[in-house]
Order: C-alpha cells, then structure tokens, then sequence
C-alpha cells in the first residue's frame, strides 16, 4: 500500500446544490500513468483542482503519498506539480526568471535552484529561449514553460491539464515522450480529449461523465470492453462475404470505402487464418489493421448513451 | 517563504518600466516640495517678527514634504496594490501560487510585504533628502524619523487596504477605485466630525492617527491602530482567498 502516491477516496464537490463531481473514487502508485477521459464539464478539471489543493471537496478526502490535503497542505503540495488548463505564467518575466521562482516557491534549496531549472528547460526544450519574455513565446513553448514549471522541483505526482492543446505534432510527441519518462519515476495524471494520445501514454484510463466515474481500469481492459473487435482488411480481389465469415472467429463483415470492416468475437484471434486464407485462395491481401476508431466507440458508448437523445432534440 | 513571494512581487514590479517611472515620478514630486520648502523657509521666516512664530527648518520642510507625500500616497497606493491578487485572478495564475506548498497567509503576507518594501524605498528615499539638509544646519532628526515611521504604517495601512479590495475582483481598476475611495474617506473621517472630536468614528480617521507622527511624536496608541487595521484587512484578505477554494 505504501506505493500509492496519490488517493482520491469519494470526492463530492457541489456547485449549489449541483454536483459537479460526485462520488470519484481512484488511487494511482508510484509509476503509472493515469489519463482523465470525458466530454466537456464533465468535471475532469474540477476533480484536478480538488487534486491539487485548489478546491475544498464537499466531501471525501484526497491523499498525496498518503498525505491528507486537507489537513496538512503544505506537505501534500510540495509533493505534486499541477499544471492547470490555463497556463499560470507571469507573462513579463523571462523563462528562467519565471522557472526560478517556481523553483523557489516549490522549496527547492538553493543551491539546486539553478541545476532545476536547468534540467526543467533541458527536458522541457526550453533550452535555446532561457532570456526570451515569456509574453514573446509562440503558444506551442509557452505550453512548454508550463510543463517546465510543474516538473521542476521533482515532484512525486505530475498532474497536466490538458498538455498538448495548442501544440503542433512535433511537440506533442515530445511531450508525450516527456510524460512517459516522467511516468517511469513517478505518478503522471493526465486529462485530455484525445483518445489516440491516451492510448499512447497511458497505463491506466478513467473516463468521467457529468461527475460520475464511468469507466476505471487498465488501457487493456478499456481496449477489450468494446463489444466484438474489429479489423480493417483491404483485398485486390474481394472475397465475398459468405467466404470470410467461414474463416472461425469472424462474426460480421461490412463494406466500407472500399476496404473491409470485420467484427470477430471475444477471445478469439482469426488474423493468421484471415492471412492464410488470403494467401491460399489469392484475395490478394494488401492491408490488414485494427479499427482505428475501436476507443472512440467505447468512449462514445460510455458517455454518450443518454446524451444523444437529447443532442438530436436540439438539433 | 513569505520572502520568496515578497521577492517575486518586487521583481514584477521591476520587470516593467512601471515601477521605475513611478518611484521617478514620485520622487519627482517630493524633490519638487522639498525645494519650494526650502525655498520659502526664509522667506516666510523673515516675515515673522516674534520668536515664538519662528520654528526650525526640518520641521517647515519636514511638514511641506511629508504632507504632500500622505497626499500623493492616497493616489499612489491604489494604483500599485489594485493589480496584486486581481491581475492573478485574471491572468489566472492564481494556481501557480496555490498548488506552491504555501499557505494563503504566507502569499497574503508575501505580497502585502513585496508592496510595502517598494513603498518603503520612497520613505527611505524621503528621509535621505531632508538629511541633506543637516550640510547646512543642524537638524531634528528625531521629527525625521517619527514621520518616516508614521509616513511607513500609513503607506502600510492603505496597502493593506488595497490588497484587501483588489482580493475581492478580477478587474485590477475596480479595485484600485473602490480601494481609492475608501482611502479617500477613512482620510478624511475625522474633517466630518471636526465638531465633535470624541465621536468614535473620527477616531477611525487613518489621518488623525498620522497626525502625532507629523508632529514628531511616536505615540504607541497610534502605532497600535495602524498594527490593527492592518492585520484587519490581510485578514480579511486570507479569508476573501479561502473562500475561493472553499466556494470556488
């Protein structure tokens, strides 16, 4: 148990009687990587803020290194990094003025102050905009200095709002390499609305409906909780369906674009038989691949079930 | 860690030309004072025949300058405390400063210290340019002092009260007007009661308690008030914060 670095043990929090978060309940140990899914207010940042000090829950308590935050703050915040949706910059200071006080503020001796920032930049590849006016940074470094900021003093959970908004596809994949370094040593927490990144640097997946938890577990359990599996086969010569729902295993064929949609049931694995079947009747198999769109679906028919009607309603 | 905070308001404060032009401006205006003071020293004292409507130099420029400055003050403080908490409630950095392992006293202190260190480089300044005239005549230094000191616990107290008022927006000019107003007539208070001078509320008055100080006299009652109505309002100013996080 003493590996758990962060526990939330039924976070409430009430906006006026409406509740914005309601009943989370999660623990995350030491080097996981935990990705915050749900639709807008769904109450991902809410439940960030209570995280990190920001926020009194209504109820139910939060725990750092099993650290309470609501009775021994100081301690607790020392041991997270939070970068919040907006990013906290002081535009008129310079990067390393601005990670100098963040450094500062986070109680890092003086002596390391400088050896902090250093590294922060270096990590962060800041390196090259140390004297630059934050103010002057483009939106992809100023997101930059932001994670710079939440990392600098080493802290045993990294919480990101939404880190790769406004980056373009270079940077985020640094960033994600940066998450994934950092989720080695110690706890990573990150909320985003991108699926494909969640798969990517995640181990753990929460998915978080009008401040409920829908969905709590593995990135594995998350990829096999969509109903049937799918593939996308491309053939130069076309089977027809009836020849590819003989192969076992498979148990719905679509046409889509050109390309072949199958559905295979649970527990079984008809890529090699789908692959040889090819080779031996001469199909011609140019393309096989998984669905992409699989987590969309899951994250849709776990959010979306009741939204829906209510969507076509105002359209 | 109150330090660190203190240490990154002033820094802000220098980071712009603004800090700089203000405490040029200002001096500008107290040296403009201290001139005509002097200036007019012999003037006026010539003009009075009996010895008893004499009095010494520091206290004729003493009086000129210091006056001005609590005047000047008024209009200065709100200005430099309105962007203190609202300018991070708009720039929304105020989460940079919570989730730093701080409590809302030291970042409350922290910045009400920051602001009263810059102010504090005018007083210093002020008290440095009445010595001068020690070159040419033996002066009060103890006059200096009393008002310097009165002069810091008023500048003290309208900081305190502007941090309060800039807590309560996001819009750093509402804050510097209401915080301006409020100074305008917790200064003038007493001038309503002028009648009356044991009425309670007169005694609220920030310029009557900075009256014994102008005088030269370091009176414990008044340096108590100040104390109070500081720590009244950083108070205040706490509890305004924690409501945020307890509100949202």
């Amino acid at each position: 148990m003493d590996n758990l670095t962060v526990e939330a043990i039924e976070l409430t929090r009430l906006y006026g009687g409406r509740a914005a978060v309601s009943d989370v309940s999660f623990h995350l140990a030491k080097g996981q990587v935990l990705g915050f899914l749900g639709p807008n207010g769904a109450g991902k940042s809410t439940t960030m803020k209570m995280l990190t000090g920001n926020l009194a829950p209504s109820a139910g308590s939060v725990k750092i290194c099993g650290i309470d935050m609501m009775e021994h703050p100081k301690e607790a915040k020392a041991l997270i990094g939070y970068l919040p949706e907006m990013r906290p910059l002081y535009k008129e200071f310079t990067v390393d003025e601005y990670l100098t006080i963040a450094a500062r503020l986070h109680k890092v001796s003086s002596k390391h102050i400088k050896k902090a920032v250093e590294s922060a930049k270096e990590r962060c590849g800041l390196t090259h905009m140390s004297k630059r006016l934050i103010e002057n940074l483009s939106n992809g470094y100023q997101q930059r200095v932001g994670i710079a900021q939440a990392i600098i003093h080493n802290p045993m959970v990294v919480i990101l709002d939404e880190p790769t908004v406004g980056l373009d596809p270079i940077q985020i994949r640094d960033i994600r390499a940066l998450i994934k370094e950092i989720g080695q040593e110690h706890s990573v927490i990150v909320s985003t609305h991108i699926l494909p990144e969640v798969e990517m640097v995640c181990d753990h997946v929460q998915i978080i409906d009008k401040g409920k938890l829908v969905f709590n577990g593995g990135i594995d359990v998350l990829k096999r909780q969509r109903v049937g599996n799918k593939l996308v086969l491309g053939f130069k010569n076309p089977p027809s369906e009836s020849a590819l729902l003989q192969i076992p295993g498979i148990a719905e064929v679509e046409q889509v674009e050109g390309m072949i949609r199958v559905r295979f049931t649970e527990s079984s694995m008809p890529h090699e038989a789908i692959v040889e079947t090819s080779v031996r009747e001469g199909w011609g198999l140019y393309q096989i691949a998984p669905d992409q769109t699989s987590l969309e679906d899951v994250f849709v028919q776990l959010t979306y079930q009741e939204a829906v009607p209510v969507e076509e309603k105002a359209a | 860690m109150v330090i660190s905070i203190a240490r990154k308001e002033l820094k802000s404060m220098f980071a712009s030309p603004m800090g700089w032009i203000i405490l040029a401006l200002l001096m500008f205006a107290f040296g403009t004072y201290y001139l005509n003071g002097v200036n007019n020293y012999f003037e006026v004292m010539s003009g009075s025949i009996r010895p008893a409507e004499r009095y010494g130099v520091t206290q004729f420029v003493g009086q000129t300058v210091y006056g001005v400055a609590s005047f000047i003050m008024l209009f200065a403080v709100p200005l430099l405390s309105m962007r203190l908490i609202s300018e991070e409630r708009r720039s929304q950095t105020m989460p940079f400063l919570i989730s730093a392992p701080l409590s809302l006293t030291e970042i409350v202190v922290g910045k009400f210290l920051g602001l009263v260190l810059f102010l504090g480089i005018l007083i210093l300044y002020i008290a440095l340019m009445l010595s001068t005239l020690n070159i040419w005549s033996d002066i009060d230094f103890g006059y200096i002092i009393a008002n310097s000191v009165g002069l810091f616990l008023l500048v003290a107290s309208f900081s305190a009260l502007g941090l309060y008022f800039s807590s309560l927006t996001s819009q750093p000019i509402v804050a510097g007007i209401l915080s301006f107003i409020a100074l305008f007539v917790l200064m003038i208070l007493d001038r309503f009661f002028a009648g009356d001078p044991t009425n309670v509320l007169s005694q609220l008055s920030l310029m009557k308690h900075f009256q014994s100080f102008a005088g030269g006299l370091i009176d414990t009652a008044d340096i108590s008030y100040f104390a109070l109505f500081i720590i009244t309002f950083l108070t205040l100013t706490i509890r305004r914060l924690d409501a945020d996080r307890l509100r949202g």
